[in-house]
């Protein structure tokens, strides 16, 4: 587990790029209330980031190319195709929490 | 009132029993039942198809024939109908009309549809005994009446009118001569060669014409015996009828207090200046157009149908108008530009034997007008070509004048069709023809939405969107509603078009990307990245002091405000106004670019310099150093004034081109946009700074400035249209001024002024800005309302902490001690 500071900084319907050594993953704090923790590298060829998506519901669209993600399983929505990293995230003690192995 | 009764409706009132209004109300019938319905009409008849009186004239048809709604019709609708019974005034403030008897009705909303009156030649004699109009039954009577006892008739005016009239009388037994100012009939619809033809034609049927005569008095005692023209001759007439035009009947509005020009004047949704009073048809002044042909009214109809309903109607936008008519058992049709000048190039197919004749007009290889006599047939594919501009190829050359081949004649062949299945359509996305056409037949796709959300082609740049629709059309025939797939709203998420939005908006009074979404009824909840930035944008120019820029809702590049690159990192476009720097300036950005240790600096098509290959965290810091505002590089806004040297330094110089383009910047700059918005000045007509290809180009000459629209240098290659020249550099503002909030007001989100000049028409925009001065200064008025909101996005990243570190700082995780 990481620590990736308090929730409220995190602002609603954004996402934040979170440094965990060399791994860089995309903190989504949905509208919901829910939490999302993604690899913040598109699966497209071309590469690219994830934390600047327009977020929408539990999907994201992402910055450079506009693929469609679901938040919760990383999944490419059609009619493109791919599969981004995602990572246990929860929020305790007012604190934020990611699950990323070891081995990353 | 009495507990029992039915609580009561609202009264709507019609002042004007004519096609335009009645038809009005049969479309707010069809909408809703709210309103209890009193209709006036001055003439004793219900309402009839006036578009039909001359075969009544002719006697080919009865009354009782072109009758449209009978008065049974009103009277199972519930509508009190009050014929020969003019409303002479409107109490606008205790909501009354009055009639000429006196009578007082009160109503809770009114419309006014008086259509219009002949236009009579201020000439003397024009009031004598056997001069009339041709207007209305009472018209046709009268000259009925006039052929059994008269002889000679003169129509003044070749137009369709005058020609209907002609014809008529003719039939009647009359000798008829159509006296006309031109030297060519229907010079508003029609070239000189199917004029010709037509009057040849019209000439075998009996009518004669008098060309090119202007007349000057009309002579006789009480009774008209002739007219007599400015050069001096004269012709006997013992019938006189006057079809030289209309004029809008304003007569109660004026009487009313009403804002009248030409004729009444209404906004987008046919509301005159009173509260609750609208105005529809030929007695309406719409963006300063008056219309006097029956397919505007009716789409007039259908906004203020929408509008009374409550139904929140897209605006009226102005028809484009392509007329279709048979004169005397001849088929017309002319669409766009009919008359040919030097810049356009003359598609003709001109047949003596089968007298017909088909002329296509391009300007640049487009179609922008076309002109059919004879036959009609491809009128309607020739006025939805006039209308899109579409380029010529081969194929639609094949198409509308066939091929001089054996197998092609006659056939629809589309562009499309000619092509291999592995050919690609979309080329950002490389979708082949044979994936859609597969699609089309396997999966049922029926839109080019469907086939965007499926495949992905048109989703980037658009320009494939005509071969997509093609290829629906050609696969499936028939059943392919092109209307209703042009009618398919702004993204997946809803059905609604950018206009029902807006309109949405405003008279719903909604706030928030979140509320439009919501109360309009989105599929996708928070929806997706192709409405969110549009409804933010229609939000902040609908309500530029009052709308909080939501971000969650920018594209990156706006939220960021600078503009992301395919390995995530940043472009640094800093403002350099009108393209001119200095040695300091560029001494300080070399510094940044070293202490940056910036991948690449380069120099914009635009007259800017890059920092190219900025980390995101930096972002803040790089703005700090430089100290300079944000260019917009990134951003649907001002992006650059491109400028010549102009008469400061170049020997050809006529106007302060570097001056003007800095001034214009200052003015402009972080102002939003539907799209990105590019200017350029230039100092003299050599045009260094490339005006023709700009959103708004202005070359200096020796006189002052002439302003181009429209230009576009990029994906499809546009050279911008001559809007107007001005004498002085503050008419020039006031322009750019107007034409850019008009833009900002009535384009599409993302929709560059390139394509909007071509999808609301030049004319419409020249009216607007150019002609109607009041406009234009109220426009210039709300773009600086919208400027006034606006800071350096830069500067305030700078400022503000908690920006800076939500938006561009990454979070460090640390370790815990599970």
């Amino acid at each position: 587990m990481l620590d990736a500071g308090k929730p409220d900084e995190y602002p609603i319907g954004l996402g934040r790029e979170v440094r965990a050594g060399s791994l860089s993953v995309a903190v989504f704090r949905a509208s919901g209330g829910r939490w999302y923790a993604l690899e913040n590298k598109t699966p497209h060829a071309k590469g690219g980031s994830l934390a600047e998506a327009i977020v929408s519901g539990d999907y994201l669209y992402c910055p450079v190319r506009d693929l469609k993600i679901a938040l919760g399983s990383g999944e490419v929505q059609a009619p493109d195709t791919g599969q981004v990293r995602t990572f246990d995230i929860r929020v305790e003690d007012n604190r934020v929490r990611i699950s990323i192995p070891k081995q990353s | 009132m009495s507990g029992n009764e039915a609580p009561k409706r609202p009264k709507l009132i019609l002042a004007g029993n004519g096609m335009a209004g009645v038809g009005t109300l049969e479309q707010i019938l069809k909408l809703t039942g709210a309103y209890d319905i009193t209709v006036y009409g001055a003439e004793p008849h219900p309402n009839y198809n006036r578009i039909q009186l001359s075969y009544v004239l002719e006697g080919s048809k009865t009354f009782d024939e072109i009758v449209l709604n009978d008065r049974d019709w009103y009277r199972e609708h519930g509508i009190r109908l009050h014929t020969g019974t003019k409303v002479t005034r409107i109490d606008t403030e205790s909501k009354k009309v009055i009639t000429e008897t006196g009578d007082a009705e009160s109503y809770d909303k009114l419309i006014i549809a008086t259509g219009s009156k002949p236009f009579f030649l201020p000439v003397p004699g024009h009031d004598k005994n056997g001069v009339i109009g041709f207007r209305d039954i009472a018209d046709c009577e009268t000259m009925i009446a006039a052929s059994r006892t008269k002889k000679k008739a003169a129509v003044i005016g070749g137009g369709l009118l005058g020609l209907e009239a002609a014809k008529g009388l003719v039939q009647l037994g009359m000798e008829t001569t159509v006296v006309h100012l031109f030297e060519s009939l229907m010079e508003r619809q029609l070239d000189e060669v199917s004029a010709g033809m037509l009057k040849a034609e019209l000439e075998r049927q009996g009518i004669q014409f008098a060309m090119g005569k202007k007349t000057v008095e009309l002579t006789g005692g009480a009774e008209v015996e002739g007219l007599r023209f400015e050069d001096g001759t004269e012709l006997p007439a013992d019938l006189v009828v006057m079809a030289a035009g209309i004029v809008p009947n304003t007569d109660v509005a004026k009487a009313s207090g009403i804002d009248c020009r030409r004729g009444i004047v209404v906004d987008d949704y046919m509301r005159t200046s009173a509260p609750d009073v609208y105005a529809v048809g030929e007695c309406c002044e719409h963006r300063g157009v008056c219309y006097g042909l029956v397919a505007p009214l009716f789409e007039q109809g259908g906004v203020l149908a929408h509008e009374i309903a409550g139904l929140d109607p897209a605006p009226y936008m102005g028809s484009s108008v392509a007329t279709k008519l048979k004169i005397s058992g001849v088929d017309v049709f002319s669409g766009g530009v009919y008359a040919e000048t030097a810049e356009h190039r003359v598609l003709r197919n001109h047949d003596d034997w089968r007298g017909t004749y088909k002329k296509v007009l391009l300007k640049d290889g487009r179609i922008v007008g076309a002109v059919l006599y004879g036959d009609v047939t491809d009128s309607s594919v020739l006025t939805r070509l006039v209308r899109d501009q579409a380029v010529m190829t081969d194929e639609l050359y094949g198409q509308l004048f066939g091929r001089g081949g054996c197998c092609s004649e006659g056939k629809a062949s589309i562009g499309v069709e000619a092509m291999a299945d592995d050919e690609i359509v979309c080329g950002c996305n490389g979708v082949a023809k044979g994936t859609i056409v597969q699609g089309i037949r396997e999966q049922g796709w029926s839109t080019v939405e469907q086939i965007k959300v499926c495949t992905g082609a048109t989703r980037s740049c658009g320009g494939c969107k005509p071969m997509v629709e093609q290829l629906l059309q050609l696969t499936l025939g028939d059943s392919y509603d092109g209307t209703a797939a042009a009618k398919a709203g702004i993204c997946g998420c809803t059905s609604l078009s950018r206009d029902e939005i807006v309109a949405s908006i405003q008279e719903m009074g909604l706030a928030s990307v979140r509320e439009v979404m919501n109360v309009l009824g989105w599929s996708q909840p928070e929806g997706c990245s192709k409405c969110r930035p549009a409804i933010n944008y229609y939000l902040g120019m609908l309500r530029p002091l009052e709308h909080r820029d939501e971000k969650d809702s920018r594209f990156v590049n706006e939220r960021l405000h600078a503009n992301i690159q395919k390995d995530s990192t940043f472009s640094v476009i800093p403002r350099m106004y009108g393209g001119v720097t200095s040695p300091e300036e560029l001494r300080k950005i070399a510094d940044i670019a070293d202490k940056y240790a910036v991948k690449m600096v380069k120099v914009t098509g635009g007259q800017r310099l890059d920092l190219l290959g900025v980390k995101k965290e930096d972002l803040p810091s790089i703005w700090a150093d430089l100290g300079m505002p944000s260019g917009y590089g990134y951003a649907k806004a001002l992006r650059t004034v491109k400028t010549c040297v102009g008469s400061r330094f170049c020997r050809f110089g006529t106007q302060d081109s570097i001056a003007m383009g800095i001034d214009l910047e200052r003015r402009f700059e972080r102002l939003w946009m539907p799209a990105k918005f590019k200017m350029a000045v230039n100092g003299c007509p050599r045009n260094c700074a490339e005006s023709g290809i700009k959103d708004l180009g202005i070359i200096g000459n020796d006189g002052g400035w002439e302003v181009f629209v429209g230009g576009n240098g990029g994906i499809k290659l546009r050279a911008g249209d001559s809007l107007c020249k001005v004498k002085t550099d503050e008419e020039l503002v006031l322009i750019c001024s107007g034409f850019i909030q008009y833009y900002r007001e009535t384009a599409n989100y993302g929709e560059r002024t390139s394509e909007w000049v071509e999808r609301i028409g030049l004319e419409t925009i020249r009216q607007a800005i150019v002609e109607d001065k009041d406009n234009c200064a109220a426009l210039a008025a709300r773009v600086e309302q919208a400027l006034a909101a606006l800071h350096d996005p830069w500067q305030e990243a700078v400022e503000n902490g908690e920006l800076r570190r939500q938006l561009y700082e990454p979070v460090q995780a640390g370790a815990t001690n599970e």
